[in-house]
């Protein structure tokens, strides 16, 4: 995104905060990378490195009341909206204090107080979800909005295109992105579908769409609030295209040997938060002192949490007989 | 019965309709959802004059995208609606099926999302459906965690069950029979009441064998019961009304008392709902029982179109009454 466009519609007190949740984002994610190799989270670890500035840009684009319906490499808009490093670490060590008390793991974590849906394996589940949510907005005559993705392979699935169609057809106040990182696990985009861009396929729905640069935060950041304001507005849905590359494996147990070496090492020059300190640094907001000192600030704030999540006790077993059904109480809240 | 007034006689499906119009009057977070239900008023009618009463944001017609609207229902009952859908057949419950029980299901296990929400799908056979437009797809979703199952047999059951369902916090399957809909008639009572989920109804006291059922198939045991009766054997009709949760004290007193059992369902026999309670009945009652527990129920076969074919696999008195008097003999 081009100098004169961030210096007009991004503030720099927005810009600083968006680089230090990159920068969150990173470090905790290395830490839960760290406690999977060592053996203390067990099952599946699937981060967003590499990809950070997605969450990190839509997110800071939301207001609180809107909600969220995650892709699962969207760990910064959990950070975001206030899920605390010790309450993600607790989820991946199956402690009882994390978002799911130990029933879940890793990112199938949500809280509707805070505006996030529950991730769902089976991708682009929680895309008809968010419409249903945008229709409760809409019905109500509330002024909010959701805001909903998935990765390229999730496009494929028929969830997808049944959210697509009813959200435009009804012209409902949410906004729906892909996270194009051109893998699905090991399917490369070309087996995925027939096309190179996941944006053609909003046409077929009559829902604008657009290609925008999922490693320049700043990018990610304008173009979700426009679509955002849109929706508010009353103008329907949008579909954004992150264009990313996944960086790690599909989980950390996979070493993705099928991804070629070249393709890793032409995105890494692309890093988003390399680019958001390129970025920080030409408009004179920031110079590498101050990238040591954020980076210093959220390594303290993963030690704390870590020491957190690890005095965290782990549930009882006879746990797992509690919370099938909801009380009559929990519904009225 | 919680008042003496009592309106005119309706049919189940005026049940169904009424409960639906009472609570959207009652709660105006209460919406429907589904296929053809607007405009037209439902392939059954049962929505007939909704959308001109509470309009098109209450009344949504939606595209032909079963897992599409259940997914939107999820959506606007987590945000605090009261969505209630309509399958227009039970049968297309299974476009829907991973939203029903990977979302739905487990959202409030998981990460303690309430989902009040209700799908209504008709269902069953005797009405010349064929394979598609006949199925009970209830076994499928009685083996899911966090779903809620009901299917009653009267108009009374049917209105009171519903209410329940809209106003219970969790995800309600609620099984309505098509066969039933303009078939069977009662007068309610007028006012504030419901039927609690959870709860069987014995229609029909009898001492000497327990028959445990649901839905259309009630009435097949009623018919099964009067011919009994003549030849000296008395059945108990238990009518389950809601399978998930199981009234499971209901079904143990009433065998404890007859110590005899037949499980009836219009459902296939293999893995259906009838095999779960049998199960039970001989963890839990073994010492009582003086016979096996019978089941009756449709082959394991599709459900067939031609009116032969569908005669014979649909559970009948007689199928009722052979069983009885073979357990008559133990």
């Amino acid at each position: 995104m081009d100098l004169a466009t961030v210096a007009n519609d991004v503030k720099r007190s927005d810009l600083l905060q968006m680089y230090y949740y990159l920068r969150l984002t990173r470090a905790l994610e290395d830490r839960i990378t760290n406690l999977y190799r060592q053996g203390r989270i067990v099952g599946g670890v699937y981060t967003s490195h590499g990809m950070e500035a997605i969450a990190v840009g839509y997110a800071s684009a939301l207001e609180p009341d809107d909600v969220v319906a995650p892709f699962h490499r969207d760990m910064g808009a959990f950070l975001i909206r206030g899920f605390t490093p010790g309450e993600i670490i607790a989820q991946y060590l199956g402690k009882r204090t994390g978002p799911t008390k130990g029933k879940d793991g890793n990112v199938h974590m949500g809280d509707l107080k805070r505006g996030m849906i529950g991730f769902v394996s089976h991708l682009a589940d929680n895309m008809p979800v968010a419409a249903g949510a945008a229709l409760a907005f809409k019905i109500r005559g509330e002024s909010r909005v959701a805001f909903a993705g998935t990765g390229d392979g999730g496009t494929s699935r028929g969830d997808f295109h049944e959210a697509m169609n009813f959200a435009a057809a009804r012209k409902l106040p949410v906004v729906y992105f892909c996270t194009n990182n051109q893998y699905a696990y090991s399917t490369p985009l070309r087996y995925q579908m027939a096309i190179t861009d996941v944006v053609d396929r909003a046409k077929a729905y009559g829902m604008p769409g657009e290609i925008v640069d999922g490693n320049d935060v700043a990018a990610v950041y304008v173009a979700s609030k426009r679509a955002i304001a849109k929706a508010r507005a009353g103008e329907g849905p949008t579909f954004l295209e992150f264009k990313t590359m996944r960086m790690h494996g599909h989980s950390e147990h996979d070493a993705a040997k099928y991804v070629p070496r070249e393709l890793i090492d032409e995105w890494k020059a692309k890093d988003p938060i390399l680019k958001a300190e390129q970025l920080l640094k030409r408009l004179g907001h920031g110079d590498e002192s101050y990238f040591l000192e954020v980076g210093e600030r959220t390594k303290k704030e993963i030690e704390a949490g870590t020491e957190f999540a690890e005095e965290s006790p782990l549930p009882e077993g006879k746990e797992v007989l509690e919370g099938v059904f909801a009380t009559e109480e929990e519904s009225r809240q | 019965m919680t008042t003496a007034t009592v309106s005119k006689e309706v049919t189940y499906l005026e049940a169904i309709s009424q409960a639906l119009d009472e609570e959207m009057s009652r709660d105006e977070r209460v919406f429907l959802m589904g296929e053809d239900i607007g405009i037209y008023g439902g392939a059954f009618r049962i929505t007939e004059g909704f959308l001109q009463k509470f309009g098109e944001w209450r009344v949504l017609d939606t595209p032909l995208s079963e897992s599409g609207f259940v997914g939107a229902a999820i959506g606007a009952a987590m945000m605090g609606l009261r969505p209630v859908v309509e399958m227009q057949f039970a049968d297309f419950i299974s476009c829907a099926f991973d939203q029903i029980t990977e979302v739905a299901a487990k959202n409030h296990y998981r990460w303690g999302a309430a989902v009040p929400l209700v799908i209504r799908a008709p269902f069953g056979g005797g009405v010349h459906g064929g394979p598609f437009h006949s199925e009970c797809p209830e076994g499928w979703f009685f083996h899911s965690p966090g779903l809620k199952i009901v299917a009653p047999s009267t108009p009374y059951d049917a209105k009171g069950l519903l209410i329940s369902a809209i106003r219970d916090p969790n995800p309600v399957l609620y099984f309505e029979h098509k066969f039933l809909y303009r078939r069977i008639k009662a007068a309610l009572p007028e006012g504030d009441w419901v039927v609690p989920i959870g709860k069987a109804d014995v229609k029909r006291t009898g001492s000497d064998i327990s028959v445990i059922t649901y839905g259309a198939m009630v009435h097949v045991a009623l018919e099964a019961a009067e011919v009994l009766a003549k030849d000296g054997i008395e059945l108990e009709v238990m009518d389950l009304r809601s399978l998930m949760p199981l009234d499971k004290e209901a079904i143990f007193e009433s065998v404890c008392k007859t110590s005899k059992a037949i499980v009836l369902h219009e459902d296939n026999k293999t893995g259906g709902v009838g095999a779960e309670i049998a199960a039970l009945l001989s963890e839990e009652c073994f010492n009582h029982l003086d016979g096996p527990i019978l089941r009756v129920a449709a082959p394991d076969t599709p459900v067939p179109f031609s009116t032969p074919l569908e005669e014979y696999f649909l559970p009948k008195a007689t199928d009722v009454v052979a069983a009885a008097k073979k357990l008559a003999a133990y």
